[in-house]
Protein backbone atom coordinates (compact mmCIF):
# COMPACT_ATOMS: atom_id res chain seq x y z
CA UNK A 1 0.00 0.00 0.00
CA UNK A 2 2.73 2.23 0.97
CA UNK A 3 4.13 2.01 -2.85
CA UNK A 4 0.81 3.33 -3.87
CA UNK A 5 0.58 5.99 -1.46
CA UNK A 6 4.42 7.41 -3.34
CA UNK A 7 2.89 7.16 -6.95
CA UNK A 8 2.97 10.96 -8.05
CA UNK A 9 -0.44 12.09 -9.41
CA UNK A 10 0.70 14.18 -12.25
CA UNK A 11 -1.47 14.11 -15.51
CA UNK A 12 -0.44 12.39 -18.29
CA UNK A 13 -0.62 15.67 -20.74
CA UNK A 14 0.29 17.82 -18.03
CA UNK A 15 3.60 19.31 -16.96
CA UNK A 16 5.27 17.58 -14.28
CA UNK A 17 4.98 18.24 -10.79
CA UNK A 18 7.68 17.55 -8.24
CA UNK A 19 4.77 17.01 -5.70
CA UNK A 20 4.58 13.47 -3.64
CA UNK A 21 1.76 12.22 -2.37
CA UNK A 22 1.94 11.67 1.37
CA UNK A 23 2.97 8.15 2.99
CA UNK A 24 -0.87 7.88 3.66
CA UNK A 25 -0.31 4.15 4.89
CA UNK A 26 2.62 4.62 7.30
CA UNK A 27 0.59 7.62 8.72
CA UNK A 28 -2.37 5.47 9.07
CA UNK A 29 -0.17 2.46 10.49
CA UNK A 30 1.59 5.23 12.71
CA UNK A 31 -1.58 6.92 14.13
CA UNK A 32 -3.12 3.36 14.68
CA UNK A 33 0.13 1.83 16.70
CA UNK A 34 -0.29 5.00 19.45
CA UNK A 35 -3.88 4.52 19.46
CA UNK A 36 -3.33 0.70 20.12
CA UNK A 37 -0.22 1.43 22.54
CA UNK A 38 -2.80 3.52 24.46
CA UNK A 39 -5.94 1.89 24.39
CA UNK A 40 -4.92 -1.43 25.19
CA UNK A 41 -2.61 -1.03 28.84
CA UNK A 42 -5.36 1.23 29.41
CA UNK A 43 -8.28 -1.24 28.79
CA UNK A 44 -6.59 -4.16 30.45
CA UNK A 45 -5.04 -2.35 33.99
CA UNK A 46 -8.41 -0.28 34.28
CA UNK A 47 -11.62 -1.73 32.71
CA UNK A 48 -10.50 -4.97 33.05
CA UNK A 49 -10.62 -5.64 36.89
CA UNK A 50 -14.35 -4.49 36.30
CA UNK A 51 -15.27 -7.11 33.59
CA UNK A 52 -17.85 -10.19 34.43
CA UNK A 53 -17.53 -12.38 36.12
CA UNK A 54 -15.48 -11.18 38.69
CA UNK A 55 -13.26 -13.19 40.12
CA UNK A 56 -15.01 -15.20 43.28
CA UNK A 57 -13.98 -18.39 41.45
CA UNK A 58 -10.92 -19.81 39.55
CA UNK A 59 -13.49 -20.31 36.16
CA UNK A 60 -14.74 -16.95 37.38
CA UNK A 61 -11.12 -15.31 37.03
CA UNK A 62 -10.23 -17.47 34.07
CA UNK A 63 -12.96 -16.38 32.13
CA UNK A 64 -12.57 -12.81 32.97
CA UNK A 65 -8.99 -12.91 31.71
CA UNK A 66 -9.78 -14.62 28.63
CA UNK A 67 -12.62 -11.76 27.99
CA UNK A 68 -10.52 -9.10 29.17
CA UNK A 69 -7.75 -10.64 26.07
CA UNK A 70 -10.32 -11.28 23.39
CA UNK A 71 -10.87 -7.27 24.54
CA UNK A 72 -7.53 -6.36 23.75
CA UNK A 73 -7.22 -8.28 20.76
CA UNK A 74 -10.52 -6.67 19.41
CA UNK A 75 -9.09 -3.39 20.40
CA UNK A 76 -6.52 -2.92 17.32
CA UNK A 77 -9.32 -3.98 14.69
CA UNK A 78 -12.19 -1.94 16.23
CA UNK A 79 -9.16 1.24 15.62
CA UNK A 80 -7.82 -0.11 12.42
CA UNK A 81 -10.82 0.11 11.03
CA UNK A 82 -11.97 3.58 12.53
CA UNK A 83 -8.45 5.22 11.97
CA UNK A 84 -9.06 4.04 8.05
CA UNK A 85 -12.54 5.87 7.90
CA UNK A 86 -11.32 8.76 9.84
CA UNK A 87 -8.42 9.19 7.62
CA UNK A 88 -10.12 8.28 4.47
CA UNK A 89 -13.15 10.84 5.48
CA UNK A 90 -10.38 14.15 6.09
CA UNK A 91 -7.91 13.39 3.25
CA UNK A 92 -10.25 11.95 0.65
CA UNK A 93 -13.24 13.75 1.51
CA UNK A 94 -15.11 14.83 -1.52
CA UNK A 95 -13.69 17.35 -4.14
CA UNK A 96 -14.79 17.84 -7.67
CA UNK A 97 -12.38 16.09 -9.30
CA UNK A 98 -13.30 12.88 -10.97
CA UNK A 99 -14.05 9.61 -9.53
CA UNK A 100 -11.04 8.05 -8.86
CA UNK A 101 -12.68 4.58 -9.75
CA UNK A 102 -10.74 2.32 -11.76
CA UNK A 103 -7.03 1.70 -13.22
CA UNK A 104 -4.02 1.32 -10.99
CA UNK A 105 -5.29 2.20 -8.22
CA UNK A 106 -8.18 -0.34 -8.25
CA UNK A 107 -6.11 -3.21 -9.14
CA UNK A 108 -5.09 -5.92 -6.24
CA UNK A 109 -2.52 -5.84 -4.67
CA UNK A 110 -0.25 -8.72 -3.67
CA UNK A 111 1.02 -7.24 -0.21
CA UNK A 112 -1.75 -6.71 0.74
CA UNK A 113 -4.39 -9.76 0.07
CA UNK A 114 -1.00 -11.83 1.54
CA UNK A 115 -0.92 -9.79 4.95
CA UNK A 116 -4.75 -9.75 4.91
CA UNK A 117 -4.88 -13.54 4.92
CA UNK A 118 -2.13 -14.27 7.09
CA UNK A 119 -2.48 -11.84 9.75
CA UNK A 120 -6.11 -12.78 10.50
CA UNK A 121 -5.17 -16.72 9.61
CA UNK A 122 -2.70 -16.21 12.76
CA UNK A 123 -5.41 -14.52 14.85
CA UNK A 124 -8.24 -17.65 14.88
CA UNK A 125 -5.77 -20.18 15.18
CA UNK A 126 -4.32 -18.47 17.89
CA UNK A 127 -7.87 -17.33 19.33
CA UNK A 128 -8.63 -21.15 18.57
CA UNK A 129 -5.19 -22.53 20.59
CA UNK A 130 -5.99 -20.06 23.56
CA UNK A 131 -9.16 -21.04 23.77
CA UNK A 132 -8.70 -24.82 24.00
CA UNK A 133 -6.28 -24.17 26.45
CA UNK A 134 -7.86 -21.92 28.50
CA UNK A 135 -10.77 -24.38 28.70
CA UNK A 136 -8.35 -27.32 29.66
CA UNK A 137 -6.64 -25.76 32.57
CA UNK A 138 -9.88 -24.60 33.72
CA UNK A 139 -11.61 -27.77 33.70
CA UNK A 140 -13.66 -26.60 31.30
CA UNK A 141 -13.93 -23.17 32.16
CA UNK A 142 -17.16 -23.53 34.03
CA UNK A 143 -19.63 -25.08 31.40
CA UNK A 144 -21.14 -28.66 31.49
CA UNK A 145 -18.94 -31.23 30.22
CA UNK A 146 -21.50 -33.78 30.53
CA UNK A 147 -21.62 -36.85 32.32
CA UNK A 148 -18.15 -37.74 31.85
CA UNK A 149 -15.97 -35.20 31.91
CA UNK A 150 -13.04 -35.07 29.85
CA UNK A 151 -11.18 -32.11 32.01
CA UNK A 152 -11.35 -33.01 35.86
CA UNK A 153 -9.52 -31.09 38.43
CA UNK A 154 -6.72 -32.66 40.50
CA UNK A 155 -7.94 -31.49 43.92
CA UNK A 156 -7.36 -34.42 46.26
CA UNK A 157 -10.77 -33.16 47.74
CA UNK A 158 -13.85 -31.94 45.55
CA UNK A 159 -17.05 -31.32 47.16
CA UNK A 160 -20.20 -32.77 45.07
CA UNK A 161 -22.97 -30.48 44.90
CA UNK A 162 -25.84 -31.77 42.91
CA UNK A 163 -28.11 -29.01 41.41
CA UNK A 164 -32.01 -30.24 40.63
CA UNK A 165 -33.93 -27.99 38.25
CA UNK A 166 -37.86 -28.02 38.22
CA UNK A 167 -40.60 -26.07 37.13
CA UNK A 168 -39.00 -23.31 38.65
CA UNK A 169 -37.01 -23.57 41.27
CA UNK A 170 -33.28 -25.30 41.67
CA UNK A 171 -32.70 -27.24 44.81
CA UNK A 172 -29.60 -28.73 45.97
CA UNK A 173 -28.20 -31.69 47.21
CA UNK A 174 -25.47 -31.96 49.32
CA UNK A 175 -24.50 -35.94 49.19
CA UNK A 176 -21.19 -35.36 51.99
CA UNK A 177 -23.52 -34.71 53.97
CA UNK A 178 -26.24 -37.46 54.26
CA UNK A 179 -27.76 -36.27 50.92
CA UNK A 180 -29.57 -33.58 52.35
CA UNK A 181 -31.49 -31.15 50.36
CA UNK A 182 -31.83 -27.39 50.40
CA UNK A 183 -33.59 -24.73 48.79
CA UNK A 184 -29.96 -22.65 49.75
CA UNK A 185 -27.16 -22.39 47.85
CA UNK A 186 -23.83 -22.39 50.15
CA UNK A 187 -20.50 -23.17 49.27
CA UNK A 188 -17.23 -23.20 51.33
CA UNK A 189 -14.58 -20.91 49.99
CA UNK A 190 -11.33 -22.38 48.76
CA UNK A 191 -12.81 -25.66 47.96
CA UNK A 192 -13.11 -27.17 44.68
CA UNK A 193 -16.59 -27.67 43.43
CA UNK A 194 -18.07 -30.41 41.38
CA UNK A 195 -21.90 -29.31 40.69
CA UNK A 196 -24.27 -32.35 39.54
CA UNK A 197 -26.60 -30.19 37.67
CA UNK A 198 -29.79 -32.40 36.44
CA UNK A 199 -33.77 -31.89 35.99
CA UNK A 200 -36.63 -33.42 37.38
CA UNK A 201 -38.56 -32.24 34.32
CA UNK A 202 -37.96 -30.36 31.48
CA UNK A 203 -34.44 -28.47 30.46
CA UNK A 204 -33.44 -25.69 32.91
CA UNK A 205 -29.76 -24.29 32.49
CA UNK A 206 -28.08 -23.95 35.97
CA UNK A 207 -25.89 -20.21 35.50
CA UNK A 208 -24.41 -19.33 38.80
CA UNK A 209 -22.96 -15.83 37.75
CA UNK A 210 -20.42 -14.91 40.29
CA UNK A 211 -19.11 -18.56 39.77
CA UNK A 212 -18.93 -18.32 36.19
CA UNK A 213 -20.46 -21.67 35.81
CA UNK A 214 -23.23 -22.47 33.62
CA UNK A 215 -24.81 -26.19 32.69
CA UNK A 216 -27.66 -27.13 31.24
CA UNK A 217 -30.17 -29.17 33.42
CA UNK A 218 -31.75 -31.72 30.89
CA UNK A 219 -33.46 -34.13 32.75
CA UNK A 220 -31.71 -37.78 33.42
CA UNK A 221 -28.52 -36.15 32.87
CA UNK A 222 -25.73 -35.74 34.83
CA UNK A 223 -24.14 -32.34 33.61
CA UNK A 224 -21.33 -32.00 35.47
CA UNK A 225 -18.99 -28.72 35.92
CA UNK A 226 -16.07 -27.95 38.19
CA UNK A 227 -14.76 -24.40 39.75
CA UNK A 228 -13.10 -23.38 42.87
CA UNK A 229 -14.16 -20.50 45.22
CA UNK A 230 -11.46 -18.16 45.93
CA UNK A 231 -13.61 -15.42 47.57
CA UNK A 232 -16.90 -15.05 49.88
CA UNK A 233 -19.91 -13.14 48.72
CA UNK A 234 -22.81 -13.52 47.15
CA UNK A 235 -23.62 -15.32 43.93
CA UNK A 236 -26.90 -14.94 41.53
CA UNK A 237 -28.35 -17.82 40.19
CA UNK A 238 -30.69 -17.90 37.47
CA UNK A 239 -32.17 -20.39 34.79
CA UNK A 240 -31.06 -19.28 31.29
CA UNK A 241 -33.22 -21.83 29.56
CA UNK A 242 -36.64 -20.59 29.03
CA UNK A 243 -38.43 -23.37 30.92
CA UNK A 244 -42.04 -22.05 30.96
CA UNK A 245 -44.36 -19.33 32.38
CA UNK A 246 -42.69 -18.73 35.62
CA UNK A 247 -38.97 -18.90 34.17
CA UNK A 248 -38.59 -15.49 35.03
CA UNK A 249 -38.70 -15.91 38.25
CA UNK A 250 -36.31 -18.98 38.22
CA UNK A 251 -33.72 -17.36 40.41
CA UNK A 252 -32.01 -17.46 43.69
CA UNK A 253 -29.12 -16.20 45.66
CA UNK A 254 -26.53 -18.28 46.89
CA UNK A 255 -23.35 -17.52 49.05
CA UNK A 256 -19.96 -18.37 49.49
CA UNK A 257 -18.19 -18.81 53.26
CA UNK A 258 -16.07 -19.84 55.43
CA UNK A 259 -15.34 -23.18 55.75
CA UNK A 260 -16.30 -22.88 59.28
CA UNK A 261 -19.36 -21.37 58.52
CA UNK A 262 -20.24 -23.80 56.01
CA UNK A 263 -19.33 -26.86 58.26
CA UNK A 264 -21.85 -25.51 60.54
CA UNK A 265 -24.53 -24.45 57.87
CA UNK A 266 -24.39 -28.24 56.28
CA UNK A 267 -24.22 -29.35 59.90
CA UNK A 268 -27.29 -27.38 61.43
CA UNK A 269 -29.26 -28.28 57.74
CA UNK A 270 -28.54 -31.82 57.67
CA UNK A 271 -30.45 -31.90 61.53
CA UNK A 272 -33.35 -29.92 61.14
CA UNK A 273 -33.93 -31.89 57.49
CA UNK A 274 -33.16 -35.09 58.94
CA UNK A 275 -36.82 -36.34 58.84
CA UNK A 276 -37.40 -34.67 55.43
CA UNK A 277 -34.42 -36.73 54.12
CA UNK A 278 -35.74 -39.82 55.13
CA UNK A 279 -38.65 -39.34 52.62
CA UNK A 280 -35.61 -38.72 49.58
CA UNK A 281 -34.72 -41.29 47.33
CA UNK A 282 -31.51 -42.14 48.01
CA UNK A 283 -29.00 -39.93 46.10
CA UNK A 284 -28.18 -40.63 42.66
CA UNK A 285 -26.98 -38.56 39.83
CA UNK A 286 -30.22 -38.40 37.85
CA UNK A 287 -33.96 -39.36 38.55
CA UNK A 288 -36.79 -40.36 36.53
CA UNK A 289 -39.63 -38.49 37.03
CA UNK A 290 -43.25 -40.18 37.10
CA UNK A 291 -44.31 -38.74 33.74
CA UNK A 292 -47.85 -38.81 34.62
CA UNK A 293 -48.03 -35.68 36.60
CA UNK A 294 -49.99 -35.20 39.63
CA UNK A 295 -49.66 -39.38 40.98
CA UNK A 296 -45.99 -39.04 40.81
CA UNK A 297 -42.72 -39.44 42.81
CA UNK A 298 -39.29 -39.39 41.51
CA UNK A 299 -37.01 -42.55 41.38
CA UNK A 300 -33.23 -43.03 40.85
CA UNK A 301 -33.00 -44.94 37.62
CA UNK A 302 -30.61 -48.03 38.93
CA UNK A 303 -27.48 -47.38 37.35
CA UNK A 304 -24.54 -47.03 39.03
CA UNK A 305 -25.04 -43.58 40.92
CA UNK A 306 -21.54 -42.41 41.77
CA UNK A 307 -19.42 -43.52 39.39
CA UNK A 308 -18.42 -40.29 37.55
CA UNK A 309 -17.60 -38.65 41.02
CA UNK A 310 -15.78 -41.32 42.25
CA UNK A 311 -12.41 -40.24 40.82
CA UNK A 312 -12.35 -37.01 42.30
CA UNK A 313 -11.57 -38.02 45.27
CA UNK A 314 -14.81 -36.88 47.18
CA UNK A 315 -16.23 -39.21 49.45
CA UNK A 316 -19.60 -40.46 48.80
CA UNK A 317 -22.72 -41.29 51.32
CA UNK A 318 -23.86 -44.10 52.32
CA UNK A 319 -27.54 -44.38 50.45
CA UNK B 1 -55.38 -2.62 -10.19
CA UNK B 2 -54.28 1.02 -10.61
CA UNK B 3 -51.56 2.13 -8.55
CA UNK B 4 -54.08 3.73 -5.91
CA UNK B 5 -56.29 0.50 -5.34
CA UNK B 6 -52.70 -1.68 -4.62
CA UNK B 7 -51.71 1.55 -2.25
CA UNK B 8 -54.84 1.17 -0.65
CA UNK B 9 -55.63 -2.95 -0.17
CA UNK B 10 -51.18 -2.50 0.91
CA UNK B 11 -51.84 -0.42 3.50
CA UNK B 12 -54.91 -2.09 4.78
CA UNK B 13 -53.25 -4.91 4.82
CA UNK B 14 -50.62 -3.85 6.63
CA UNK B 15 -52.67 -2.06 9.04
CA UNK B 16 -54.43 -5.55 9.48
CA UNK B 17 -51.03 -6.93 10.59
CA UNK B 18 -49.78 -4.39 12.76
CA UNK B 19 -53.26 -4.51 15.07
CA UNK B 20 -52.95 -8.22 15.03
CA UNK B 21 -49.22 -7.81 16.64
CA UNK B 22 -50.44 -5.48 18.94
CA UNK B 23 -53.14 -7.41 20.26
CA UNK B 24 -51.26 -10.42 20.92
CA UNK B 25 -48.33 -8.40 22.57
CA UNK B 26 -51.41 -6.50 24.63
CA UNK B 27 -52.88 -9.56 25.63
CA UNK B 28 -49.87 -10.89 26.36
CA UNK B 29 -48.43 -8.52 28.68
CA UNK B 30 -51.84 -7.76 30.57
CA UNK B 31 -52.54 -9.61 33.51
CA UNK B 32 -55.56 -12.48 32.71
CA UNK B 33 -56.27 -11.68 36.30
CA UNK B 34 -57.78 -9.07 38.33
CA UNK B 35 -55.90 -7.80 41.02
CA UNK B 36 -57.34 -8.14 44.53
CA UNK B 37 -56.40 -5.09 47.29
CA UNK B 38 -56.00 -6.06 50.74
CA UNK B 39 -53.92 -2.72 51.64
CA UNK B 40 -57.05 -1.23 52.61
CA UNK B 41 -59.51 -2.91 54.27
CA UNK B 42 -57.32 -2.72 58.18
CA UNK B 43 -55.77 -0.13 59.66
CA UNK B 44 -52.06 0.51 58.63
CA UNK B 45 -49.68 -1.77 60.00
CA UNK B 46 -52.32 -4.17 61.28
CA UNK B 47 -51.81 -7.90 60.23
CA UNK B 48 -53.64 -8.51 56.88
CA UNK B 49 -56.18 -11.93 57.03
CA UNK B 50 -55.38 -13.68 53.56
CA UNK B 51 -58.21 -16.43 52.84
CA UNK B 52 -58.20 -18.67 49.92
CA UNK B 53 -59.04 -22.10 48.35
CA UNK B 54 -57.48 -24.55 46.42
CA UNK B 55 -60.16 -26.44 44.34
CA UNK B 56 -59.67 -29.95 42.03
CA UNK B 57 -61.51 -28.46 38.70
CA UNK B 58 -62.82 -24.47 39.09
CA UNK B 59 -66.30 -25.73 37.06
CA UNK B 60 -66.73 -22.29 35.28
CA UNK B 61 -64.97 -20.42 32.79
CA UNK B 62 -62.59 -21.46 29.68
CA UNK B 63 -61.21 -24.61 31.64
CA UNK B 64 -63.55 -26.05 34.02
CA UNK B 65 -61.87 -29.05 34.52
CA UNK B 66 -58.27 -27.26 36.04
CA UNK B 67 -57.22 -27.05 39.00
CA UNK B 68 -57.22 -23.77 40.83
CA UNK B 69 -56.70 -21.41 43.82
CA UNK B 70 -59.15 -19.13 44.73
CA UNK B 71 -59.20 -15.99 46.61
CA UNK B 72 -61.66 -14.07 49.51
CA UNK B 73 -61.49 -10.26 49.24
CA UNK B 74 -61.81 -8.06 52.24
CA UNK B 75 -65.65 -8.16 51.49
CA UNK B 76 -65.94 -11.63 52.01
CA UNK B 77 -66.45 -12.54 48.28
CA UNK B 78 -64.47 -15.65 46.62
CA UNK B 79 -62.61 -14.49 43.31
CA UNK B 80 -60.54 -16.31 40.49
CA UNK B 81 -57.65 -13.89 40.95
CA UNK B 82 -53.99 -14.90 41.59
CA UNK B 83 -52.75 -11.49 42.16
CA UNK B 84 -53.06 -9.80 45.67
CA UNK B 85 -52.22 -6.62 46.58
CA UNK B 86 -50.58 -6.83 50.51
CA UNK B 87 -49.03 -4.11 52.11
CA UNK B 88 -45.18 -4.04 53.02
CA UNK B 89 -43.03 -5.08 55.82
CA UNK B 90 -46.72 -6.58 57.55
CA UNK B 91 -47.98 -9.76 58.87
CA UNK B 92 -49.89 -11.62 56.51
CA UNK B 93 -51.98 -14.76 58.50
CA UNK B 94 -52.88 -16.90 55.58
CA UNK B 95 -55.62 -19.50 55.40
CA UNK B 96 -55.58 -21.94 53.00
CA UNK B 97 -58.45 -24.38 52.34
CA UNK B 98 -57.44 -27.43 50.44
CA UNK B 99 -60.32 -28.81 48.96
CA UNK B 100 -57.77 -31.14 46.45
CA UNK B 101 -56.91 -34.88 47.00
CA UNK B 102 -53.16 -35.28 47.32
CA UNK B 103 -50.73 -37.81 46.13
CA UNK B 104 -46.35 -38.49 46.89
CA UNK B 105 -44.64 -35.50 46.26
CA UNK B 106 -42.76 -35.69 43.18
CA UNK B 107 -39.70 -34.21 44.77
CA UNK B 108 -40.09 -34.75 49.22
CA UNK B 109 -38.24 -31.65 49.41
CA UNK B 110 -41.41 -29.32 48.96
CA UNK B 111 -43.11 -31.50 52.08
CA UNK B 112 -41.09 -29.12 54.18
CA UNK B 113 -42.82 -25.94 55.58
CA UNK B 114 -40.37 -23.45 54.59
CA UNK B 115 -39.62 -19.64 55.09
CA UNK B 116 -43.09 -19.27 57.53
CA UNK B 117 -43.03 -18.20 61.18
CA UNK B 118 -41.54 -21.07 63.06
CA UNK B 119 -41.37 -22.87 59.65
CA UNK B 120 -44.37 -24.44 60.92
CA UNK B 121 -47.83 -24.84 59.44
CA UNK B 122 -50.99 -25.33 61.28
CA UNK B 123 -53.04 -28.33 59.80
CA UNK B 124 -56.16 -28.89 61.39
CA UNK B 125 -55.06 -27.08 64.65
CA UNK B 126 -51.80 -29.15 64.69
CA UNK B 127 -48.99 -28.22 63.79
CA UNK B 128 -46.38 -29.84 61.58
CA UNK B 129 -43.03 -29.01 60.23
CA UNK B 130 -42.87 -31.31 57.18
CA UNK B 131 -45.59 -34.02 56.05
CA UNK B 132 -44.82 -37.14 54.33
CA UNK B 133 -46.26 -37.44 51.27
CA UNK B 134 -46.09 -41.15 50.87
CA UNK B 135 -48.48 -41.33 53.78
CA UNK B 136 -52.14 -40.02 54.69
CA UNK B 137 -53.58 -38.89 51.46
CA UNK B 138 -50.46 -37.26 50.44
CA UNK B 139 -49.63 -33.72 49.34
CA UNK B 140 -52.37 -32.07 46.80
CA UNK B 141 -50.76 -28.76 46.02
CA UNK B 142 -48.00 -26.48 47.98
CA UNK B 143 -48.29 -22.85 48.14
CA UNK B 144 -44.76 -20.82 47.47
CA UNK B 145 -42.97 -17.91 47.08
CA UNK B 146 -39.62 -19.06 45.85
CA UNK B 147 -37.96 -15.18 45.92
CA UNK B 148 -39.00 -15.74 49.77
CA UNK B 149 -38.42 -19.19 50.51
CA UNK B 150 -41.57 -19.35 51.46
CA UNK B 151 -42.72 -23.22 50.78
CA UNK B 152 -46.29 -24.47 52.53
CA UNK B 153 -47.15 -28.09 51.40
CA UNK B 154 -51.17 -28.59 51.56
CA UNK B 155 -52.51 -31.56 52.69
CA UNK B 156 -55.19 -33.33 50.61
CA UNK B 157 -58.05 -34.99 51.44
CA UNK B 158 -59.54 -38.17 51.21
CA UNK B 159 -60.12 -38.84 47.54
CA UNK B 160 -62.79 -41.35 48.54
CA UNK B 161 -64.84 -39.09 50.57
CA UNK B 162 -68.53 -38.64 48.92
CA UNK B 163 -68.52 -34.95 49.83
CA UNK B 164 -65.57 -33.55 47.39
CA UNK B 165 -65.64 -30.34 45.89
CA UNK B 166 -66.02 -30.26 42.13
CA UNK B 167 -67.21 -26.57 41.50
CA UNK B 168 -65.48 -23.07 42.94
CA UNK B 169 -65.68 -21.92 45.13
CA UNK B 170 -66.09 -24.34 47.96
CA UNK B 171 -67.91 -24.21 51.28
CA UNK B 172 -68.25 -25.75 54.03
CA UNK B 173 -70.27 -28.90 52.88
CA UNK B 174 -67.02 -30.09 50.93
CA UNK B 175 -64.32 -32.09 52.59
CA UNK B 176 -61.71 -29.50 53.30
CA UNK B 177 -57.91 -29.74 54.93
CA UNK B 178 -57.27 -25.99 56.45
CA UNK B 179 -53.98 -24.91 56.75
CA UNK B 180 -52.55 -21.91 58.25
CA UNK B 181 -48.99 -19.82 58.53
CA UNK B 182 -47.93 -16.22 58.99
CA UNK B 183 -45.00 -14.34 57.55
CA UNK B 184 -44.08 -10.69 57.19
CA UNK B 185 -43.92 -9.26 53.59
CA UNK B 186 -40.57 -7.66 52.89
CA UNK B 187 -40.18 -4.32 50.83
CA UNK B 188 -42.58 -3.39 47.78
CA UNK B 189 -42.25 -5.70 45.02
CA UNK B 190 -43.91 -7.95 42.97
CA UNK B 191 -43.12 -11.77 44.14
CA UNK B 192 -44.24 -14.57 42.35
CA UNK B 193 -46.27 -17.10 44.10
CA UNK B 194 -46.68 -20.69 42.73
CA UNK B 195 -47.95 -24.44 43.20
CA UNK B 196 -44.63 -27.13 43.33
CA UNK B 197 -46.80 -30.07 42.78
CA UNK B 198 -47.41 -30.31 39.12
CA UNK B 199 -50.75 -30.76 39.12
CA UNK B 200 -51.79 -30.45 35.81
CA UNK B 201 -53.23 -34.24 35.36
CA UNK B 202 -53.23 -34.88 31.93
CA UNK B 203 -50.50 -33.07 30.88
CA UNK B 204 -46.69 -34.34 30.37
CA UNK B 205 -45.36 -34.14 33.45
CA UNK B 206 -48.18 -32.88 34.72
CA UNK B 207 -46.87 -29.26 34.67
CA UNK B 208 -48.79 -28.13 31.49
CA UNK B 209 -52.64 -26.86 31.76
CA UNK B 210 -53.07 -24.92 34.87
CA UNK B 211 -49.63 -25.06 35.89
CA UNK B 212 -48.41 -22.98 32.90
CA UNK B 213 -51.28 -20.77 32.49
CA UNK B 214 -51.34 -17.72 35.29
CA UNK B 215 -54.59 -17.42 37.26
CA UNK B 216 -55.01 -20.69 38.34
CA UNK B 217 -51.75 -22.37 39.68
CA UNK B 218 -49.64 -19.24 40.07
CA UNK B 219 -49.64 -15.69 40.29
CA UNK B 220 -48.15 -12.23 42.17
CA UNK B 221 -48.30 -10.69 45.44
CA UNK B 222 -47.83 -7.35 44.75
CA UNK B 223 -46.66 -5.83 47.66
CA UNK B 224 -46.87 -2.66 47.77
CA UNK B 225 -45.44 0.20 50.12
Amino acid sequence: MSDVAEQTDAPADGPRHAHREPRHFVRMVVIWLVACAIAMPLFYFLVGPHVPPGVMTSTAEENQFDFNILMVLAIPVLFGVWIYIGYSLITWRGSKAADPVGGELARGHMGVQTGWIGITTVFVLGLAIFGTYALITTNGAGGGEGPNPVWTPTSAHVLPVQVIGQQWKFTYRYPTFGGFESSDLVLPVDTTIAFHVTSLDVIHSFWAYQLSIKADANPQVDNVAFTTTNHTGSVTVRCSELCGLWHGAMFDYGRVVSKNQFEAWATATRIATAANTKLLPPFALTYTPDANGAAGGYYPDNVDPYSPSEVYGAKQPAS
Amino acid sequence: MSFGARLTTFLVMLAAAVALVVYVVITYLTPQSGVVDFTSAQPAGAPVNLSVQTVGSIGFGPHPTWVTYMVQNPGGQWLHDTTWEVPAHTRINLTIHQFDSGSPLRNQNWGRVQGVAGNVEILNGKPISFYDSNSGNGVGHTFAVPALGINVPLVGVNSNASNICSQAPCGSDSVSNTIKVSFVTPGPGEYSWQCFVPCGLGYLYGNGGPMSNSNYMGGFLDVVA
